[in-house]
């Protein structure tokens, strides 16, 4: 059987067939915008490229634009360097958050599609709402209620709050991905006596290894990059990378390179992740948009 | 019987879940409401986290101090710059998105690789973001000095630390304004339920329509001397966050509407093509009308995204850069820094009225309809 996680995904990513077209003005014309468009969104990568591949003295602001007159691995070493412990804890941090909520959410996703209880509609939209209110409005108490359970400052009170708060994209991904597995799958596993865990374990979570993707990917990538959680809720030693590279453009004395290194260094992972796993990244971010 | 046992399972191994989200959402959103209320951290002399201290309810008054207050006309501008910034960055990201969808749907040679790059700035964090935007955006560096690679004058935008102001109105014009805005809602709601059969709701939403218009226009002219003339604006420098948000965000709302396009029949556009359009009309009269869902839907996602932004202000304008302040900025200040809770409170509950006027009738309708298993 092949279930098709968010079919609008797949569309984005498959052309119309082929019309052959002959070459006019039209045509030559979307192509220079195209080809314009391109190089504007790619202007950003080559300053940071350009800028953290030259020494610091080379950073001049009148010549910014100029290419490096060496590959100058310095900067990366340096970013690489200062960036290191918050790297780290972005790498236990993330990895771990991403995997406990994705496997809460795929229970979640399960029982709200397939074992329907009194109030599970209004159950639902209640859980997704929490995706999209301003975390401002729940940051006091979080913080506080960290702190009184001795968690504030350190990672695994991080870990446990984007835990939570991903709860509701998991479980809206799982749902929509196991409403479209039919009914007759599970009640044909239950005539063969399977209980509530046996159907979960041998026919639907073989089956969820594209939603799991998704949205690992998904969460991965929010988890990494986000800023406000992690800035109020953890102390220095604790800071996720993203924290320490804001830091890094603070102060007087900036050092362009090493920052424009560090910038490349924090974006590495999720885009590594985009490059290589686009198809399921696309999937996970119209998701976000509720219908599947 | 198995059935309701399993049953009982399932509800059990969901019920983690909905308490933690209804500790961790609604719960913390009641507190955050309850503190709102109250002066704590208000008054320097009793420090918010001194040990002992006295919280006191007092009403609404730090949601008067922040709409009237002499000491909040940050905040003021807060809500002003976030009016601008959304309504600007929903332009271009909608523009920008359904051009590019447009393009890449032409049988376009080479389109995964467009697609790609459109798209990547989407996975990077708006810590990055602002990072390498910031240094394009350096008045003696970046841009403005890009022309002389080609020999000419070097440009003078100040970009995101540009002072000056576009269109320049005072808080109480403001307030004017929604009040009007209000009124040509309810015009609206009326003529057009009105003809439908649903009189009753929309007596029910006419009146509270009214009665919101009322709390406003008494609001206005209630305004004391001192803010009521206060001046307000589209500050220049908010063009510059506009143009680093959506060189992020454009590639969703362009994935979005390439979706939809991918979504329309072919034989649909060909029936037009043999009704006689020409292919612009097959755009106009066919394409583009089947677009409206997916525009208001992504309107509403990156509208809700734009009115809570935090940290692409945050890191670009450290914080201190008043003319691209945000509510979200100001109440991680106050809150944080100013150790003011109750005020901090305030702006977050204001924030999730923004939001939650978007995102709830949104829900209401994306989720209405479905089919319940």
């Amino acid at each position: 059987m092949s279930t098709n996680i968010a079919s609008p995904a797949d569309a984005v990513l498959s052309a119309r067939p082929r019309r052959s077209h002959t070459i006019s003005w039209q045509r030559v014309l979307l192509y220079v915008i195209l080809v314009g468009l391109l190089i504007a969104f790619l202007t950003p990568i080559y300053m940071v490229l350009a800028t953290a591949f030259k020494t610091e003295s080379e950073v001049n602001l009148l010549d910014v634009w100029r290419l490096p007159q060496a590959l100058n691995f310095g900067s990366f070493v340096d970013a690489f360097n200062t960036l290191k412990p918050f790297l780290i804890n972005s790498l236990i941090m993330a990895p771990v958050a991403t995997i406990v909520s994705a496997v809460l959410g795929s229970i979640n996703g399960y029982v709200l599609s397939k074992w329907y209880f009194r109030g599970a509609n209004i159950i639902f939209p209640l859980m997704l709402f929490g995706m999209f209110i301003p975390y401002q409005s729940i940051l006091i108490p979080l913080f506080r209620s960290l702190q009184s359970l001795h968690l504030y400052g350190g990672l695994f009170g991080l870990t446990l709050t984007h835990i939570v708060y991903g709860l509701p994209i998991t479980t809206l991904i799982f749902r929509n991905y196991y409403a479209e597995i039919p009914k007759e799958m599970i009640e044909s596993g239950q005539i063969d006596g399977a209980d509530f865990f046996g159907i979960y374990l041998n026919l639907l979570f073989p089956l969820s290894i594209p939603a799991f993707v998704v949205v690992i990917i998904w969460q991965f990538t929010q988890i990494w990059n986000e800023y406000l959680f992690a800035v109020t809720l953890t102390s220095h030693d604790s800071w996720p990378i993203t924290v320490e590279l804001a830091q890094l453009g603070q102060g007087q004395a900036i050092n362009y390179s090493i920052q424009m290194a560090g910038a490349f260094l924090t974006a590495l992972p999720t885009l590594l992740v985009y490059i290589f796993l686009g198809r399921y990244f696309i999937r996970g971010l119209l998701a976000g948009s509720v219908k599947g | 019987m198995r059935m309701s046992r399993d049953r009982r399972i399932a509800v059990l191994m969901i019920t983690p879940s909905i308490i933690l989200l209804a500790i961790f959402v609604y719960g913390f959103i009641g507190q955050t409401i309850a503190t709102s209320l109250s002066d704590w951290g208000t008054d320097p002399n009793k420090p918010a986290l001194m040990p002992g201290v006295l919280i006191n309810f007092v009403g609404l008054k730090n949601y008067q101090d922040l709409f009237t207050g002499l000491l909040n006309a940050r905040f003021r501008g807060d809500l002003v710059n976030t009016v601008f910034f959304t309504a600007l960055f929903l332009a271009v990201c909608l523009g920008l998105g359904l051009l590019l969808a447009i393009m890449l749907d032409q049988n376009t040679r080479g389109e995964g690789i467009f697609r790609t790059v459109f798209l990547f700035p989407m996975a990077l964090s708006f810590v990055v973001t602002a990072t390498v935007w910031r240094w394009l955006f350096q008045p003696n560096g970046g841009f403005n000095v890009l022309p002389t690679m080609l020999g000419l004058d070097k440009l003078n935008f100040g970009w995101f630390t540009d002072r000056t102001t576009f269109i320049s109105f005072t808080w109480q014009q403001m307030f004017l304004f929604v009040a009007l805005l209000i009124l040509m809602a309810m015009a609206y709601f009326a003529v057009t339920r009105w003809q439908g059969r649903r009189r009753t709701a929309a007596v029910y939403f006419l009146i509270g329509l009214g009665l919101l218009g009322g709390v406003v226009l008494t609001a206005a002219l209630g305004l004391p001397a001192s803010v009521r003339n206060e001046r307000h604006g589209l500050n220049v420098a908010i063009i510059a966050i506009v143009i680093a948000a959506a060189w992020q965000m454009s590639g969703y709302t362009m994935a979005m509407y390439l979706a939809g396009l991918r979504g329309i029949p072919e034989e649909l556009r060909e029936a037009a093509r043999v009704d006689g359009c020409t292919e612009w009309q097959v755009y106009r009269y066919v394409v583009l009308p089947l677009m409206q869902p997916i525009t208001l839907s992504a309107a509403i996602i990156l509208g809700h995204i734009s009115l809570k932004i935090f940290d692409l202000v945050f890191v670009m304008g450290g914080g201190s850069n008043q003319q691209i302040d945000m509510p979200s900025v100001n109440m991680y200040l106050t809150t944080f820094q100013g150790n003011n809770f109750a005020l901090g409170s305030a702006i977050a509950v204001i924030m999730l009225i923004m939001v939650a006027l978007i995102i709830i009738p949104y829900l209401i309708t994306q989720l209405r309809g479905e089919t319940q298993l």
